[in-house]
Order: C-alpha cells, then sequence, then structure tokens
C-alpha cells in the first residue's frame, strides 16, 4: 500500500516576537508518510519539533506564521486555506492533533460524554445523543478504555487515563493522519506504556490511517514508530527506518543523539555516553552554511558556506551533510572504543 | 573504583508524615537505608514515591516524624543553627532545575563566593577567590572570565547546572545529594554532567546519592540501587541485580514498562 | 535594573497614570512659590464667591476712563437685565396684544424691546389678567425705560462740612476701563468657599498635605505589613500564628470603624495630620500582610533558598537577599495602592469631622466637609466641592493606572 497519507513540500513557518523579530523555527521540511507507516520525529528541545506538528495542522494564528510550502493529505491541499475552513474541514477529519499534556484539555467541569458531544455534535448536527453515546462506547471499547470513564469528570481521573480519552476523543472522526506531540512525557512509566501500546492499536485496528509521533525520547520512539526524521534547529538532518536511524546513524548529530540513550539494558553500564558541547543556534539569525557546524567534530571550511542540501542514498534515507557516507562511517569506526566508567 | 566499605551514611526507620487525621500522607515509611564512602547510590521512585522527601531529610532541610539518621556512624544532631552549618559541610546538593537553584538578582560569582566563604575564605585577598573560582570553573570544562560579572539568565541551562557542579567541587563535600540533576538538560549534555560528577566522585572520594526516577540513568550510573514505592524502599542491591534481576512484583514491572530498544518490549503487560 | 526601568517606562498605562501624578505634584509644588498667599486666609467676606475674574470698582473710578462705542453693549447690558422668565411674560402679553407668534423671537433683544416699546400700553385690557400680574408688567415696563436711557451716572462725593453730596462727576455708559490700570484686581479662579478663602490656593495646599498623609501612612502601613508578612511566612510555626492571630482580629474589625473610634479618642487636640497619618497607617496593614505572607510561603522552599541554607546563610540574611527582592515589585504596586488607599481614608474621616486640626492646615478631606456642612451641593455653589472631587478622583486613578501598568511589566501573562 503506497497511497500516500500526508505529503509535506518545502514547507517553511516563522514566529514573529514582540519586537517584530522572525525565528524561522521550521525551514523547508519535507516529509512523507504512507498510508500503514508511521513516522516518528526525534530531537531536542527547542529544534522545532512542535512547530512542526502545530505548522501540519494548517491553523496558523499569530504569532505562528506560514511562509510557503505544501501540506497535501490524502491528494488534498490544505496549505494556503483559511483558518476558518480549516477549522470545519480538516481538523478531526482529515489530521488530529494531541498537544503535549492534551489532558489539560477537558473541561474540568464537564463529564466526558459531554465533551465528547460537543466534539461529534460540531462536525455532524444531526447526530442523536443516543447515536453518539453508541459511537462512544464502541470506540472506548475497542480501545480497552473503560465505558464507566464516559460518565465521568476528569478530575476522577488519573493522568495516564485522561490522556488515553483525549486520544481517544481525538481519533472519533477517524482521521487520516494523527499527529501526537509528546503524549506520554507527563505521565508515569506505566501509564506511558499504556499510551503507547493504544496508539499502536489504533494504527493496528485501523482508526487512522498514519501516525506522526514526535518526542525527545528515543527509546520511546524506536518501539513506537516505522521511520525516524532527526531535525536540528528548524531542519530534518536525517532520514530512515527506526532501526537504521538508532543502531546505524549517519549525520553527526543523530550519532551524537543516538550515543546519549541510556537504558536499562544488559552491557550498557559499560559504554560511554556521547556528549556535544555547546548549544543550538539561534534561529533569528541561523547560520548561512551548515546549522550544526559550531558543534561538529568533523567540520570543514566548506560547511560554513552554503545552505546544506539533504543527501539522498536510496531506499528512503538521506542526511544533511557535505561529508559522504563512507567517509563518515570510517571515521566512527575508527574512533569506536568501548569505554569504562 | 571498589567502593570503600566504611558506612558514611545510615538511616533507621527514618519516616515523615505531613498532615493529621484523615488528612494524613505518609510520604517516607520507615526507611532504612546504609551508605558507603564513594559510593554511587540512586534512589529510584516515580512520582509520589516519596524520594525527594527522603533527600530532603537526608539532607536536613525537612525534620523528620520518626526515626534517626546516623552520620559516620554517629547519630546527627542538627538541632541548632550551628550545628546544621557543621552538617552541612559534609553534605550538600545539586537540584533538578538549574534556573531556580539560581537567585536571579545577583551575579553568579556570587554563588561561588558564597562556598569560598563558607569554607572560612572570607579573609582572602580577591586575587586568590578569583584563582580558587576559576579552578573550580575549569574542572567543569567552563572558563570563569567568560562567566564572570553574568547574571543566572545568560546562561544556559547545562552551564548553570555545570557551575553547580563547580560550586560542589569548591565545597568537597563528603556527600552529594543529586536530585534528578538531567532531567532538564539535553541528552547531548547529559553526559558531560554525569562525567563531571563521576570526576568529583573520583577526586575526592565523595558519596553521590541519584534521586531519578529514570531506570536507565539509575543503571548506567550507579553501584547500589534502591527502589521505593509509596513511601516504602521495596528492593535494594547492587545496580545488576535490581534491574537486570529484579525479585519483587514493583520493580518488575516497573522495570518492564520502560522502553527498550535491544531487547523486545513487551507491550501485553498493561 | 536599567531593563527593567525602560520596561516600566514603556508600559502605557504607566506613563499616564505617572504623567498626571507628576503633573499634580508640579501643580503642588510650583504654585506656592508662584502665589505666596496663606491658603486659610479669609479674604471674602460672605459665602461662596463664584469664580471670575474680581474687579476693585473704587479703583476702577479712579483709573483713566476711555469711551468705547460697543454695538452690543447697550444689548449685553439689557440682556443681562432681563431674564428668560421676563422675556417669555413680554411674549405673553405680546401675543395676547394682538402680534402674531411667528413674529416674536425672545431671543432677540433688540427686536424684542422694540416690539414691547411700541406695543406695550398699561391701560390695554387683556383678558385673563391679574392684578398682580399687571403691577409685575407696569414694573418691568418701568426698568426698561430705565435701561433704555443712555443717561450716566452721577458721582457724588460727601462733603465732610456740610454733609451734602457734591456732583464731582459724571460716568457715561459708554466708559470702560482697562483692567490692567486698574488698581486692585483678584482673579478668583475657583471663586471662594463659605468661609471668604481662595479655594484654589486652598486646594493645592489640600492636596499637598493629603498627598502628604497618604505617603506617610502608605509607607507605614506598607513597612508593617512586610516585615510581618515576611516573618510569618518564612519563620512559620507559632510566630506565624501569632502574626496571622492578630491580622484576623484587624480584618474581623472594620478598618475604618477602628480608625473612627482611634481618631475620636484621640480627641481634637491631638490630630496633627500626621498624627492621622499614622493613624490611618495602623489599620490598614492588614491585606499587605496577608499578601506578603503568601508569596514569602510560596518562595521559601524554592531551590535557590534551600541552597542558600545549605551555604550556611543565616535567617535574616535569607530574608533580605533571597526572598525579598523576588516580592520588591509587589510591594512596590502594593505600597501605591495602600497611598491611594490613605488618601481615601483621610479624606473619608474629615468629611466625618475626624481627620486633622481644621485651624492648621486644609485637607482634600476638610474642604469636602466644610463644602457639605455650608450646603454649598444644595445651593448649587459647584465651585466649593467639584474640583476637590475631581483632584480626589484624579489623584486615586493616576495612582492606580500605575499600578496596573506596573503589574503589566512583572506579570508578563497580563500584558495586553
Amino acid at each position: 500500500m503506497s497511497n500516500v497519507m500526508l505529503d509535506v513540500r518545502e514547507l517553511t513557518t516563522k514566529y514573529v516576537t514582540r519586537f517584530q523579530e522572525d525565528v524561522y523555527a521550521v525551514d523547508h521540511v519535507s516529509l512523507k508518510v504512507e498510508e500503514g507507516k508511521s513516522l516518528g520525529i526525534a530531537g531536542e528541545s527547542g529544534c522545532g519539533k512542535s512547530t512542526l506538528a502545530l505548522s501540519l495542522m494548517g491553523y496558523y494564528f499569530p504569532p505562528l506564521h506560514y511562509m510557503s510550502g505544501d501540506i497535501i493529505i490524502d491528494g488534498k491541499n490544505i496549505s494556503g486555506m483559511k483558518p476558518d475552513d480549516v477549522r470545519k474541514s480538516v481538523l478531526g477529519k482529515e489530521i488530529a492533533y494531541i498537544p503535549q499534556a492534551a489532558m489539560n484539555a477537558l473541561n474540568p467541569t464537564q463529564k466526558i460524554i459531554h465533551f465528547i458531544e460537543d466534539v461529534l455534535k460540531a462536525h455532524d448536527l444531526y447526530l442523536t445523543k443516543a447515536d453518539i453515546h453508541k459511537r462512544a462506547q464502541t470506540l472506548f471499547e475497542n480501545l480497552g478504555l473503560p465505558a464507566e470513564v464516559l460518565q465521568k469528570y476528569p478530575v476522577e481521573l488519573s493522568g495516564g487515563m485522561k490522556q488515553r480519552t483525549v486520544i481517544a476523543v481525538s481519533v472519533l472522526l477517524f482521521p487520516k493522519v494523527l499527529i501526537a506531540d509528546e503524549p506520554s512525557s507527563a505521565l508515569d512509566v506505566t501509564s506511558q506504556k499504556m499510551v503507547i501500546k493504544m496508539l499502536r492499536q489504533l494504527m493496528e485496528v485501523g482508526f487512522i490511517s498514519s501516525m506522526i509521533f514526535i518526542t525527545h525520547e528515543l527509546p520511546l520512539l524506536y518501539n513506537v514508530v516505522d521511520d525516524i526524521m532527526v531535525m536540528y534547529a528548524g531542519q530534518i538532518v536525517e532520514k530512515g527506518t527506526s532501526d537504521e536511524v538508532v543502531f546505524d546513524p549517519i549525520h553527526p548529530y543523530a550519532k551524537g543523539l543516538m550515543g546519549s540513550i541510556i537504558v536499562p539494558e544488559e552491557g550498557l553500564r559499560d559504554v560511554k555516553l556521547t556528549a556535544i558541547p555547546g548549544v543550538p543556534p539561534n534561529l533569528k539569525k541561523p547560520p548561512t552554511g551548515c546549522r550544526f557546524a559550531e558543534r561538529c567534530k568533523y567540520v570543514r571550511p566548506e560547511c560554513r558556506v552554503n545552505p546544506i542540501p539533504m543527501r539522498e542514498i536510496g531506499n528512503g534515507r538521506a542526511y544533511r551533510c557535505l561529508i559522504p557516507e563512507h567517509e563518515l562511517r570510517e571515521i566512527y569506526a575508527r574512533e569506536a572504543q568501548p569505554h569504562g566508567r | 573504583m571498589a567502593a570503600n566499605r566504611t558506612i558514611c551514611l545510615s538511616t533507621s526507620g527514618l519516616t515523615k508524615v505531613f498532615g493529621l487525621g484523615r488528612n494524613k500522607t505518609v510520604a517516607v515509611d520507615h526507611a532504612d537505608l546504609t551508605l558507603y564512602e564513594g559510593e554511587v547510590v540512586s534512589i529510584v521512585g516515580e512520582s509520589g514515591s516519596g524520594k525527594t522527601t527522603l533527600a530532603k531529610m537526608l539532607l536536613g532541610l525537612i525534620n523528620q516524624t520518626e526515626g534517626d539518621v546516623f552520620f559516620q556512624g554517629k547519630k546527627r544532631d542538627i538541632s541548632s543553627q550551628q550545628k546544621k552549618q557543621e552538617y552541612w559541610r559534609n553534605i550538600q546538593a545539586i537540584f533538578q532545575d538549574p534556573f531556580s537553584s539560581y537567585n536571579i538578582f545577583r551575579k553568579i560569582d556570587a554563588v561561588l563566593l558564597d562556598c569560598i566563604h563558607m569554607r572560612g575564605g572570607r579573609g582572602l585577598p580577591q586575587a586568590k577567590k578569583v584563582e580558587l573560582m576559576a579552578e573550580a570553573c575549569s574542572f567543569v570544562n567552563l572558563k570563569f572570565e567568560e562567566l564572570t560579572n553574568k547574571y543566572p539568565f545568560e546562561l544556559s541551562g547545562g552551564q548553570m547546572q555545570r557551575l553547580m557542579i563547580a560550586r560542589i567541587f569548591l565545597l568537597k563535600p563528603k556527600i552529594l545529594v543529586a536530585d534528578e540533576p538531567t532531567s532538564m538538560i539535553d541528552a547531548c549534555s547529559r553526559a558531560t554532567i554525569l562525567d563531571e560528577l563521576m570526576k568529583l566522585r573520583n577526586e575526592i572520594g565523595m558519596t553521590i546519592i541519584f534521586i531519578t526516577h529514570d531506570i536507565g540513568l539509575a543503571y548506567y550510573v550507579s553501584d547500589t540501587v534502591y527502589i521505593m514505592e509509596h513511601g516504602k524502599i521495596v528492593e535494594s542491591g547492587s545496580a545488576d541485580e535490581v534491574i537486570l534481576r529484579p525479585r519483587q512484583p514493583y520493580t518488575k514491572r516497573l522495570i518492564s514498562d520502560v522502553p527498550k530498544i535491544y531487547e523486545e518490549w513487551d507491550l501485553s503487560t498493561v | 535594573m536599567n531593563h527593567t526601568l525602560r520596561q516600566v517606562f514603556r508600559s502605557g498605562k504607566f506613563v499616564v497614570g505617572f504623567s498626571i501624578f507628576t503633573t499634580i505634584l508640579l501643580t503642588v509644588l510650583i504654585y506656592p512659590l508662584i502665589i505666596p498667599d496663606s491658603p486659610l486666609a479669609i479674604i471674602g467676606q460672605g459665602t461662596f464667591f463664584p469664580p471670575g475674574i474680581y474687579v476693585n470698582v473704587y479703583d476702577s473710578i479712579e483709573a483713566p476712563h476711555y469711551t468705547l462705542n460697543l454695538d452690543a453693549a447697550i444689548e449685553k447690558r439689557i440682556a443681562s437685565k432681563l431674564n428668560d422668565e421676563d422675556r417669555l411674560a413680554m411674549k405673553e402679553w405680546l401675543i395676547a396684544a394682538g402680534l402674531s407668534e411667528s413674529e416674536i423671537d425672545t431671543t432677540d433683544t433688540v427686536q424684542l424691546l422694540d416690539q414691547w416699546v411700541n406695543h406695550y400700553d398699561p391701560a390695554k385690557p387683556i383678558p385673563g389678567l391679574t392684578n398682580a400680574k399687571r403691577n409685575y408688567f407696569i414694573r418691568l415696563n418701568n426698568a426698561l425705560e430705565g435701561l433704555l436711557s443712555t443717561e450716566g451716572v452721577s458721582l457724588a462725593v460727601k462733603n465732610p462740612e456740610t454733609g451734602a453730596l457734591e456732583e464731582v462727576g459724571v460716568i457715561e455708559q459708554s466708559a470702560y476701563a482697562n483692567i490692567n490700570q486698574v488698581a486692585s484686581v483678584r482673579v478668583l479662579p475657583l471663586g471662594t468657599d463659605n468661609f471668604g478663602r481662595d479655594v484654589l490656593t486652598e486646594l493645592v495646599t489640600a492636596t499637598r498635605v493629603s498627598l502628604q498623609i497618604g505617603f506617610v501612612a502608605g509607607i507605614v502601613a506598607t513597612m508593617i505589613g512586610l516585615t510581618l508578612g515576611l516573618l510569618a511566612g518564612y519563620v512559620g510555626g507559632l510566630v506565624d500564628d501569632i502574626i496571622m492571630f492578630v491580622t484576623n482580629l484587624f480584618i474581623v474589625i472594620p478598618g475604618f470603624v477602628l480608625l473612627i473610634l482611634i481618631s475620636f479618642s484621640l480627641g481634637q487636640e491631638q490630630r496633627g495630620a500626621v498624627t492621622v497619618a499614622v493613624v490611618i497607617g495602623l489599620t490598614s496593614w492588614v491585606w499587605t500582610a496577608k499578601a506578603v505572607r503568601a508569596q514569602v510561603v510560596s518562595l521559601r522552599n524554592r531551590d535557590h533558598v534551600n541552597l542558600s541554607k545549605l551555604s550556611g546563610h543565616s535567617v535574616g540574611r535569607i530574608i533580605l537577599v533571597d526572598i525579598l527582592p523576588y516580592i520588591a515589585s509587589y510591594v512596590v504596586m502594593a505600597l501605591i495602592l495602600q497611598i491611594s488607599s490613605a488618601i481615601l481614608a483621610e479624606a473619608g474621616l474629615s468629611i466625618l469631622g475626624l481627620g486633622p486640626r481644621t485651624t492648621e492646615v486644609p485637607t482634600l478631606g476638610l474642604m469636602m466637609n466644610w463644602a457639605m456642612i455650608y450646603q454649598a451641593q444644595i445651593l448649587g455653589k459647584w465651585w466649593a466641592y467639584l474640583p476637590v472631587l475631581i483632584t480626589i478622583a484624579l489623584i486615586a486613578f493616576s495612582m492606580n493606572l500605575m499600578n496596573t501598568g506596573l503589574d503589566q511589566v512583572f506579570n508578563p501573562t497580563l500584558r495586553d
């Protein structure tokens, strides 16, 4: 099935600060997600991944502004649509978005079922209450959520349950793409596992056709998505399948990032964690050449001159660096030595 | 480095209860710990497990409801301000949020100067003080000339946390309580902070107590691990034992709930 | 610090409030230098002289006279004598006498007079005209005839020996004097009050005194509230309990009632301006104390405070260095509000007659008090109370505006 659900081409969006400065948080980002597949976006704080999530929805309001690029959902180009049209026809139906700490979206004075009624009525005025109740119950059963939750107030539910409820409600209209921005970072590990399980279920059962999962936690990402993109300073720096990116990264930043993963697994007490000195560049005045040049161990003079294009090396694998792949791999092989603690 | 088997800090039946009657919460429930000199210990628990309260009691910032703390074999006495100050020569802390660890109205030099004064250096000539501060900064790979006279908001999170480590370098306590020292730091800077803490431990034989919810971190960095649930210590032992071969059901569940990348992560347990 | 100041002055609300307040302040400070008269000097014999320029009539006789022939002069003279009632009455009579209504325009004095002179006949029978009314019209006509004459007025001086009046000159109707050549002229922009005092001078001094009272009371209240709040919030335990007990006592007893009781028991003799200020300060610190305490309680568990403790700093030092700067912006705002409410409290006290002694200095409240007692509002003597009201309102308004502006600066979530 290679029907492309989400096709993003050279998307650029910016923030305008109080002092009228432009911050290009998302800079010519392109990505494709096929039907039945999920894409993970990894990166650290400030890299632009949350902005990317907001931008993908097509729903812009100050200080976030759309600059250029296309967002095509199942063949329909939604970039450039007016916010009202986006709200009515795209949000919830084509694309659903779960922000970080989405559980706070629940109105504390409303029962969950009333929240669901609101959502469904906003899209289809002719549904009866009975219909809505039936739909809600079916959905919750299918996703392994107890039906009693529907009659409860948010304050009576745990954090994990609230998060899963919000995720369930967001797929009520069977959107084609689900964008989840750190859906589990505010939860304890057990609730986190439940959320992840639910997201995987949504894909398997077919409630959603594709998913974009955004987080800074790589072990989590690895267990949820098929493909991973690494973002740095508003740009994509590496693309590939989860296995490829996590176990065989090419871009120096991706290599450093994967080298800093800590998991409680056998043998990992003896591995030396990598650290990358410095801080990400200021996006108000991004550097002209490679944005990672300041912190890169392998930087060369030509890196700082021109913008670096993505280098495709086949099978959907790509990375943004001037140094050819085989050279990078040689360097990594030379440096790889087991270190004691 | 093999840990010396001298007991540095230990507790017996340490308990903290907040509130009265029906609103009573037992934050820490009869905790027994034994910490050796030079050891790296992690106290692992989810939020609400009482680990932060336990840490504050060890530090002497909160008074215990029941139980005793023993420092170097003797019962700890922090009944007066002076006794507290003596105790704090031996135990210090690093907190989770580097931003809130600083007084935003004072320059960062003040933090280091306070340490020099605490170690009795108030009368030293200015040049000597600057030398000490520069030495502490270079220990954590920061340049004092670049940071002097700056305010906290001009530094990055990683720099601020490393400055906190420089502070510990100046104070040279016997015990360091590190409360989630890397959870608010970027992944790429985490290794630097952990390395610097280990360097300190190696140089001055300091005992480090990590308070964390991150089992991976606990496994990577500690000799001994304590697992806390609802105020009680449910399991303890060497890192390998507790994390690779857990015995208690809570520990087993906790470890299985953490995403893995080398092993299969079994989602069917929830 | 610089950064904060710049931000503060960027706030529109703060700038507006600050400008109004500084204008008032500057007026209060500069006015007495220009006009050094004593505010309580009684210059008017009689009550409530209306605002205006007061020209000494005697001096204007002595001053050089100029003859001006102005068209409107006669009309103005007559118009000032004929009020609306009279005009309507004249119109009625003329209609009854047979003129059509459309021809008569009561606003056109010349034409009206013309018509009156041509048609008025005291003997003409008008149906429904009472005797009283007929006499009224005769008087009116006589008065008008006097007006229409162009005779001047004779000036006579009493002969000291004979006691008889000797004519020394005539003042023509077209004689004008230049106000700059009249020896004694007094501008009273706001007239006089019931005692005969120049309201404007009195107002400026009263504003100064009220501001002083406000500042003293505000500072007293803020200092007490700050100290108690800091101690209660940081030290906690028994100290907190005691301070909160006292605070709650003060909350339960209505502040204003307490103020009245204390003022009353002090007695007239003791109540100077400063005393009243201190009393106001002593009764209004309560909400500052509570607010400061709440802030301090939330601050005392912060990491930097814990680190200070671990660095061996004493309680006093931690409060001054680690807690106070964090609540400084809040305290500044509290001070502004305290000053503003102290000024209003003093006004309230004085209106009730429990303010500072009336013989020393005027205050805004005292001026209101006098105006009320002497029924200025009933008599329509607006200048005795309206300017005072506006001043009180402006002071309170400008201070609150500054406060809102500062709030926006220090609390970014409130910015619009």
